[in-house]
């Protein structure tokens, strides 16, 4: 049983993201891996101390798509397949969700597809159930443990973290889970896994070799990019003579504030 | 029509569903407004959300909506939009929130806008900003054509206040799918202890390195507790073990916009200023006078949390006694 991870790459998330001439830009800060994948990666890994056979990263972008790949192959994914068109150069969740799910669709032996909870540039979220219906496979988001994954029985047990708690919940394979940090601790790539990464071989594929011939236009577009309103000049300062001086002063200002 | 799918649990509508109301009122014009509940109690929650705007509510109180899953309510709600001429379904952004709006989105094959804080409507189109890149940029998004989609940030958009006299119609409707057609089941709850959810919060208290260690989150959780707050915490803490992932606020974290938010021993770095930079009122307590939260920060104490902290938890006890 095959193990789709999914991923795309982000700027590092210590980057100073700025706005020129109406795109994003991040000055010479790398492109990396989606950090929320680098759980999706390791769970998909770990699996196969459970039973899966293979674990495969498919990812959809353009050149800068194959670093975030290398990523997941030298943490220790089997193979690896890039879906890559002029189509998508412009899309909505919804349209990369298509394009995924045909992606996902050239396998015949997919269990599990696991993706990120969001990706750290977007900050959807709606892409792993999007994929899941496209799929007609059941989705299960916010994945925070693996409780059971039964390749003979076909079936997933999972904790979902939720608001209000920890739901429990059992679908049947195959299946589409989104997961959270909480689920693992991401292995370094090593060295051997590094050296493979690089020579590795994986197919590049069209929306048309995807059968992906319907319109693939995206449905909302981002028409406009700004920074946020910056808040003017510094904190003030509370500095009273004593600890309990200082603490009843800015009591009173937080009472004033009428945020209390 | 504008749908407003109102999220709820325990017989209870969330506060983001009001706001949404609020907000599909303002982006109506002359168009009802519908609630859709599903789930227990839905048609006493229906006749709430007419009186926080409401103009009619479908309801379906049916046994396949007491545990959450995601298929029932996007069917339905999908029955309901091709079935009413509906241009816009809007839920909050919360978890199950955007579940259920982006399974509908592929049934409608629809544009998704998500995690809004302003909206507006410029003719046919869907207008919202949301912050992107985890709050260090706001995208302008806009859905040319409907049916749109939209998910509303909690504490965005002001919450409109009941108002019993007004009436309107609720419906009782049948599920879309029998249990049989729904794939996952749920084998069990854990609720989380008592404690107030960060996304809910509109007093968050926050530890970071400072703290030193598990048990230096004691003073951050009293003054949580006398603030009737919750507690926060930095990636560095989540990382070291030393509170659970659950409280962690930043770009990996939650990103969360309370009235008050107070950062004790955090220094600040740009991923965790991501997840909480629109807050209303933001305090610093650090013992670096150079730490870029004070940048950020309305106020703040240069000194030891373990000092101030428990001496601000002080101060307001006397205050809210």
């Amino acid at each position: 049983m095959r193990v789709i991870v999914c991923t795309k790459e982000t700027p590092d998330t210590a980057a100073a993201v700025d706005v020129v001439e109406g795109k994003a830009t991040w000055g010479d800060a790398p492109l990396v891996i989606n950090p929320w994948d680098e759980y999706t990666v390791q769970e998909g890994i770990n699996l196969k101390e459970q039973g899966a056979s293979t674990v495969t990263v498919l990812a959809l972008g353009g050149e800068d798509t194959r670093e975030a790949i290398k990523h997941a192959l030298a943490m220790g994914c089997d193979d690896a397949a890039l879906i890559a068109d002029e189509a998508f150069a412009q899309v909505d969740s919804l349209t990369v969700a298509k394009g995924l799910a045909g992606g996902v669709r050239q396998f015949d032996d997919v269990g599990l597809v696991i993706t990120g909870k969001m990706t750290t540039d977007a900050n959807g979220g709606a892409l792993p159930v999007q994929l899941g219906r496209l799929l007609g496979w059941p989705t299960v988001t916010y994945v925070a443990k693996i409780q059971s994954f039964d390749v003979d029985g076909k079936s997933i047990t999972v904790e979902r973290l939720v608001e209000g708690g920890r739901q429990i919940v059992t679908a049947p394979l195959p299946a589409v889970i989104s997961v959270v940090k909480e689920i693992n601790e991401p292995g370094y790539p090593s060295f051997m896994g590094i050296r493979k990464a690089a020579r590795a071989q994986y197919p590049t594929w069209s929306a048309a070799d995807l059968g992906l011939d319907a319109d693939l236009s995206a449905k909302v577009d981002w028409t406009n990019l700004e920074k946020p309103p910056v808040k003017a000049g510094d904190a003030e300062i509370i500095s009273a003579g004593s600890v309990q001086e200082a603490a009843e002063q800015l009591a009173d200002k937080l009472m004033e504030e009428k945020v209390i | 029509m504008i749908l407003v799918w109102i999220e709820n649990s325990g017989g209870q509508a969330l506060s983001v569903s009001w706001e949404t109301i609020g907000v599909a009122r303002s982006l109506a014009g002359d168009a009802p407004v519908a609630a859709a509940v599903f789930g227990p109690d839905a048609a006493a929650i229906g006749e709430q959300a007419i009186a926080r705007g409401a103009d009619q509510a479908f309801v379906c109180d049916h046994e396949t909506f007491t545990a959450y899953r995601v298929d029932p309510h996007a069917s339905l709600l999908a029955e309901l939009a091709q079935a009413h001429e509906v241009t816009t379904v809007m839920a909050g952004a919360t978890t199950r929130g955007t579940d259920v709006l982006g399974a509908l989105s592929v049934d409608l094959d629809a544009g998704l806008i998500t995690d809004a804080v302003e909206a507006s409507t410029e003719g046919d189109s869907l207008v919202a900003k949301r912050p992107v890149f985890s709050g260090k940029l706001v995208a302008t998004v806009t859905s040319p054509a409907a049916p749109h989609l939209l998910t509303i940030r909690g504490r965005a958009f002001p919450q409109p206040e009941p108002d019993e006299s007004r009436s309107g119609e609720v419906t009782a409707v049948d599920p879309a799918l029998s249990e049989d057609e729904i794939p996952v089941k749920e084998t069990g709850f854990e609720a989380a202890s008592g404690e107030i959810s960060l996304a809910d919060a509109a007093i968050i208290v926050s530890g970071g390195r400072g703290v030193g260690g598990p048990e230096g989150f004691e003073p951050i959780r009293e003054l949580a507790a006398v603030l009737g707050g919750a507690v926060g915490a930095s990636r560095a803490t989540v990382d070291a073990g030393w509170i659970p992932y659950e409280h962690q606020v930043g770009q990996t974290g939650k990103v969360v916009s309370p009235d008050l938010y107070i950062a004790a021993g955090i220094s600040g770095a740009v991923q965790h200023q991501a997840g909480m930079r629109t807050s209303k009122v933001i305090v610093a307590i650090n013992k670096d006078p150079d730490a870029p939260i004070f940048k950020l920060a309305h106020y703040g104490i240069v000194g030891d949390l373990f000092d101030y902290v428990p001496a601000l938890s002080e101060a307001f006890k006397k205050r809210l006694t």
